[in-house]
């Protein structure tokens, strides 16, 4: 069993006192290995990867950086550590007056000496990877969503990071740049031996490449982990449900609405 | 007792915003070494804002310059001292018109700009991004673009004032006939250039720093939606606008004082 890298301990956020996000949340994220966070919209996957990233300080409990709790008004360590991961954004976060050849390459150019040459060869070889060398002197404006993400993508492991945090990777994708996107996760985590968090609500895929399964809930509650075998063979409704894209379950479609005939203004007309 | 309360909550708005826009200014001016270090980034910059602000500024200077000799010329012949028009209009622009409008025009052409481009950096996530890479937003966006702005500003000025002049040398000498020997003689005699040219530059360049100061903190600090940028871009230009105002009567007052 390998070490964890990222450790989520007791950790409670909310954006402002209303709401909380991630309620005593503790989990552990296994150094080398793909971990895959499956949950439904705002059920706070996206928040969790702004916590490892140090993006938003944790209102209660710790998070743990290769064994270093992260401190986010230490801005030293906090980019010591943003060094070690890439991660690519749900909406790709690209720089629009940039070619797609230039997104790759800026990490490279602003984190590193490496020559132009060096940079031409690397940047060549991360389009390549995610199908895209030939599209590297277009504008960001000539590239269509799904290409854009593979663009993100190939920014994110530009620089070889040691954890890769990818939200929302299959997102938009047909179902061939999907297949290629997932088998890429996997190859690039084999490969470097980096770790890997999948953010996604696209159960197949991740069941595919996973490693590791947690399962999130409305309200920032675990519901569920284990291998893919494990949550697949679940008996519990809330995995069920989820794993199975099911209708009716403990899962509610509606948000919480007072009673219909109440809104309509029906109670006590009939 | 809710009045008092709306008033405190007021208060403590106010205050927070103002501390909130103070630590800002610290951490930009923190960031300015760095940016200093890549020059480059600021060259480009000036490109962006300067260069692309020329065409209104000597437009408008051109036009301001038309103007202002016509109408200090009708007052100048009332008490027969139209010779002096040359000197009047150097004046004007150079102390005060110069530095304003161009300022209030940077504000409204470059500062919305500016706000726009980094409120929409952040909506889409730009500023995350280098956060994330371990780029320091602040030194790699904000700096070169608020040195990019500071530089600008000046020699933007200078140039509303030049082309200002022409203009007024055009109406004066071409259209009213005034002898030109007169209209740049009396310049030369009267205007100083360390009191009159050198406090203009350093007011545009005070300007340059508020208005460019403005428009990054908006763009940096507002909501990341389309109402969100479109109300940061209206307060850029509001919050700009009556600061140099303001402060141009400071510094009037301060530098052209007769004592």
């Amino acid at each position: 069993m390998s070490d964890p890298f990222i450790e989520i301990d007791h950790v409670t956020f909310g954006y402002d006192a209303s709401r909380t996000i991630l309620n005593d949340i503790s989990l552990r994220f296994m150094r080398g290995k793909v971990t895959a966070v499956l949950g439904g919209s705002g059920c706070g996957k996206t928040t969790l990867l702004r916590l490892i990233g140090g993006v938003h300080a944790a209102n209660s409990g710790r998070v743990v950086f290769d064994g270093e709790v992260i401190n986010v008004r230490d801005r030293a360590q906090l980019y010591r550590m943003r060094r070690r991961l890439g991660m690519l954004f749900q909406f790709g976060a690209l720089f629009t007056d940039l070619t797609v050849y230039d997104n790759v390459a800026f990490p490279l150019r602003e984190m590193t000496d490496l020559p132009d040459e060096l940079i031409h060869d690397i940047v060549l070889m991360k389009l390549n990877a995610v199908g895209l060398r030939g599209a590297a002197p277009l504008k960001i404006s000539e590239v269509s969503g799904g290409m854009a993400r593979r663009v993100a993508l190939a920014r994110a492991i530009a620089l070889d990071p040691e954890l890769i945090m990818y939200d929302e990777p299959f997102a938009g994708l047909d179902l061939i740049s999907m297949g290629v996107a997932a088998n890429l996760i996997r190859t690039l985590n084999d490969v470097t031996g980096a770790t890997s968090l999948v953010i996604s609500h696209d159960v197949p895929e991740c069941m595919a490449i996973s490693d590791w399964v947690v399962l999130l809930a409305t309200g920032g509650r675990l519901v569920a982990q284990g291998t893919p075998a494990e949550l697949m063979a679940s008996t519990d409704p809330e995995v069920r449900q989820f794993v199975r894209g099911e209708p009716d379950g403990p899962v509610k479609f509606h948000y919480p609405a007072p009673d219909m005939a109440v809104d309509y203004g029906l109670r006590g007309k009939a | 007792m809710n009045w008092l309360a709306a008033i405190g909550a007021w208060a403590l708005r106010g205050l927070g915003s103002w501390g909130r826009s103070a630590l800002f200014f610290v951490d930009l001016m923190a960031a300015l070494p760095a940016a200093l270090r890549r020059f480059g980034l600021v060259v480009s910059q000036i490109h962006a804002i300067g260069n692309r602000s020329l065409v209104i500024i000597l437009a408008s200077g051109m036009a301001v310059g038309f103007v202002l000799a016509l109408q200090m010329y009708y007052a100048l012949a009332t008490y027969g001292a139209a010779e002096s028009l040359g000197l009047v209009v150097n004046l004007s622009l150079v102390r005060e018109l110069g530095p304003v409008v161009t300022a209030l025009l940077f504000a409204g052409r470059a500062g919305t700009s500016l706000t726009a481009e980094i409120g929409l950096m952040k909506a889409g996530e730009q500023i995350a991004a280098l956060e994330l890479m371990a780029i320091d937003p602040r030194q790699r966006v904000l700096a070169p673009r608020f040195l990019a702005g500071a530089i600008s500003m000046p020699l933007l000025a200078i140039m509303f004032s030049g082309i200002g002049i022409s203009g007024a040398w055009v109406v004066a000498v071409g259209l009213i006939g005034i002898d030109p020997g007169n209209f740049w003689s009396i310049q030369q005699s009267g205007v100083d250039v360390w009191r009159d040219v050198g406090n203009g530059v350093i007011k545009s360049g005070v300007f340059g720093i508020i208005c460019t100061a403005v428009a990054l903190y908006q763009g940096y600090v507002t909501e990341a939606t389309p109402e969100g940028v479109a109300y940061a871009t209206t307060r850029t230009v509001v919050i700009s606008s009556l600061s140099v105002l303001g402060m141009d009567f400071i510094l009037t007052a301060l530098m052209f004082s007769t004592r």
